[in-house]
């Protein structure tokens, strides 16, 4: 008789799971509160910064207007017309696409070699480590300007060096060929070093009994990176693209010192168009048009490259 | 416990006695002076006249407030819309200030310069005012105005063989380029980096070509894409043919500019009134001093054979004063002091402008200043700056234009189609 009235284990799922458990009843409970407590003040946020700003932006968006009091004057798909019709709103996501390219291509492959490198424990490995990650640290509008004078092809580093080399200066930043390249470079240079160092953290979490198994086994060098590092790794390279990708969607502070999005828009991003074309020339409602495109593109990215490729992560 | 609240509440009550203390006994108004002069001197002079100012009227006091150039363009929009909008703040006048007195959030000045039978009004060159006036109201109180004009080092014409006075059409202006690049001379010091400096070339030949009833008649509804303006943008891809401007000018600040042209490594720049001040040359040059009246000299933007415009069809800015619109009453009051004949002849002395006040001139002393005085007197047509005439956007599309085609990166039909296209967008 006792044995039927006793309640049964609580951890193990019930045999009716519709039922939920005392212990869940009262886990629930404590729960509740913290979650009265914490969740409003982060939805609030959440919804005046970034749900209200993104809303009043697709409205502003069908409106001609300089920025000053309402907008007042409907025009529809206009602002959009032209945007996708201006060249240099075509160059700008062609440039945003060379950023990606340059970010997953050139960067993660140079800051995963120097991780290899710089994860063992030889001397002087922390102050390369420091070295390379000092970039990164560096704000993006500084760097923009000391390498706007590194690349200055009078007064500048460049400059310096076709003088000292007795050669004609090349002014990179001007024309608009090699703009975008000299701007790529900076880039690099910039960032390489954060990934750098999440690949330092993933190679160091590889458990070092698998590398040695493979050297029992005999594998070369280059067959145990392939084989044993790159797929425990592999994680980390999707995490390090997403990052990647990104931080190229929102690239500006480091383009307005050394180019301003010129010269002849060749340089040009899509954040750096919409300060350019829509709020420096007060119209706030084609701006507005840019910012909910990007929003678009950057949405499709973050959940698209999560679904495809971090399903598993 | 009781004592120590009532302690507090007794100190609580004194402090925000004495903080109210100074704002009662005032009863003054404040007026804030929003401006962009990041010269030091220049500055001084406009603290000077504050200063008297407030001395001869007690109840007032003046703040100043500093923007630098892009970020008061970036940050305007906002702040007018806003409590903290400054009492008075700097303008260029045109399809800006147009924009501006739209938005209901600035206050004109009509009644103020007409009150007395015009006293006010009638003491300002009546083309300066014309520049801030829109539907019969005055929108801003101008104060200074300048005219743009050539100007060139003599000792690199000499070498090249070229006569600065002999200069008189646009094809003269060509074929001095073409001889002091045979000289391995750089002929032009160019600002694409800033990109308005590129856009006084457009514009002048634009004015040269369309004359003054053209552009009227363009502005009017027309529109840009018209013989004229096509004309004016060849012309200036024909100056780019020749390659004028030194190595990197698509990215070259304006001062980087004039820093070329005070050190002697160009021969000729575009610009301002004060580009051979001695103060303005010592700031520019590496060497301290760079060029002056004997080294250099001025020569006005030439015509182009056969079209409508004329040699004193000038091209410059008139900048003016706007009052906002809940600025204390006091704002007009000291604007009418800041463009008196005092006010105006102490600026004149101490700073870069050209006066608008009649007679203010004889504050002006030096001799490159006095032409450029000189000429906007004979002036048949004074154009303010295309790119703030037209307004924000069209203005921006010129000076991208201007940019594009001194580069050799867009054809000339394709700059017109771009400025059709903004101006058609506007209407």
């Amino acid at each position: 008789m006792t044995e039927t009235m006793q309640q049964p284990a609580l951890s193990a799922p019930q045999a009716a799971p519709w039922r939920i458990s005392q212990r869940r009843i009262v886990a629930f409970r404590k729960k509740f509160w913290v979650l009265v407590l914490f969740l409003p003040p982060a939805l609030l946020l959440f919804t005046t910064l970034v749900v209200l700003p993104m809303g009043e932006a697709a409205w502003y968006s069908f409106y001609r207007w300089n920025g000053y009091g309402l907008p007042t004057e409907w025009i529809g798909w206009r602002n959009y017309e032209q945007m996708f019709r201006h060249g240099a709103f075509q160059q700008a996501l062609i440039n945003n696409a060379w950023v990606i390219v340059a970010s997953i291509g050139v960067q993660v492959p140079l800051a995963l070699w120097l991780a290899t490198m710089l994860v063992k424990k030889i001397a002087g490995a922390v102050v390369f480590r420091l070295l390379f990650f000092m970039p990164f640290i560096l704000a993006d509008v500084a760097a923009g300007l000391i390498w706007s004078f590194v690349y200055e092809g009078d007064y500048g580093l460049a400059g310096g060096i076709a003088k000292f080399l007795g050669v004609q200066a090349p002014f990179l930043l001007d024309d608009p060929n090699t703009a975008m390249s000299a701007v790529l470079a900076v880039i690099v240079w910039k960032y390489f070093g954060f990934h750098m160092m999440l690949f330092i953290a993933g190679l160091q979490a590889i458990d070092r009994d698998l590398l040695e198994a493979a050297d029992i086994d005999g594998a070369t060098r280059w067959q145990k990176f392939r084989y044993v590092t790159l797929p425990m790794l592999a994680s980390t390279v999707r995490l390090s693209a997403f990052f990647a990708i990104v931080g190229s969607l929102q690239m500006f502070d480091m383009i307005m010192p050394l180019t301003g999005g010129g010269p002849a828009n060749a340089t040009q991003t899509m954040v750096t168009y919409l300060y350019n074309f829509g709020v420096a020339r007060m119209q706030v409602g084609f701006g507005s048009a840019v910012g909910v495109v990007l929003f678009v593109i950057c949405v499709v990215m973050a959940f698209g490259y999560k679904r495809i490729f971090m399903r598993n992560d | 416990m009781k004592l120590l609240k009532s302690a507090l509440t007794s100190a609580v009550c004194a402090l925000a006695l004495f903080g109210a203390g100074p704002a009662l006994a005032q009863d003054g108004q404040v007026i804030r002076w929003m401006h962009l002069e990041a010269n030091q001197t220049y500055l001084d002079a406009w603290k000077d006249l504050a200063a008297r100012y407030e001395e001869q009227n007690p109840g007032v006091r003046i703040e100043f407030e500093f923007l630098e150039d892009s970020a008061f363009k970036a940050k305007l929009p906002t702040l007018l819309g806003s409590p903290n909008a400054p009492s008075m703040f700097y303008s260029w006048g045109g399809g800006v200030l147009k924009a501006q007195a739209e938005t209901g959030t600035i206050r004109d000045v009509t009644e103020a310069l007409d009150a007395n039978g015009g006293e006010w009004r009638n003491s300002i060159n009546v083309g300066a005012i014309e520049a801030m006036t829109f539907d019969g109201k005055v929108w801003a109180v101008p104060f200074k105005q300048d005219v743009i004009a050539f100007f060139y080092n003599r000792a690199l014409f000499e070498q090249a063989g070229v006569d600065a006075e002999a200069i008189e059409t646009w094809d003269d202006f060509l074929d001095a380029v073409r001889r002091l690049k045979e000289a391995g001379i750089t002929p032009i010091a160019g600002g694409g980096g800033s990109k308005w400096p590129l856009h006084f070339y457009w514009s002048y030949l634009a004015m040269r070509e369309a004359g003054p009833e053209g552009f009227a008649a363009a502005k009017a509804g027309a529109g840009f894409d018209s013989e004229p303006f096509l004309r004016a943008s060849q012309h200036l891809a024909d100056l780019a043919a020749l390659e004028p401007f030194q190595p990197g000018f698509l990215n070259t600040s304006w001062t980087d500019a004039l820093g070329l042209f005070a050190d002697g490594r160009v021969a000729i720049a575009l610009g301002f009134p004060s580009t051979l001040k001695p103060e303005s040359q010592a700031r520019y040059a590496s060497d301290g001093v760079g060029l002056s009246l004997e080294t250099a000299g001025r020569f006005a933007f030439p015509v182009v054979e056969g079209a409508p415009g004329v040699v004193t069809d000038i091209l410059g800015g008139v900048n003016g004063w706007v009052v906002t619109r809940d600025a204390p009453e006091a704002t007009e009051d000291f604007l009418r002091y800041l463009t008196s004949l005092e006010g105006q002849i102490y600026q004149a002395e101490r700073q870069n402008m050209l006066p608008v006040t009649t007679g203010a001139e004889i504050g002006k002393t030096d001799e490159s200043e006095l032409l450029a005085l000189e000429q906007m007197k004979g002036s048949t047509w004074h154009q303010n700056f295309l790119d703030q005439d037209l307004g924000p956007n069209v203005g921006g599309v010129i000076n991208e234009v201007s940019v594009g085609l001194a580069g050799g990166l867009i054809t000339p039909e394709e700059a017109v189609r771009q400025i059709q296209e903004a101006w058609e967008f506007e209407q």
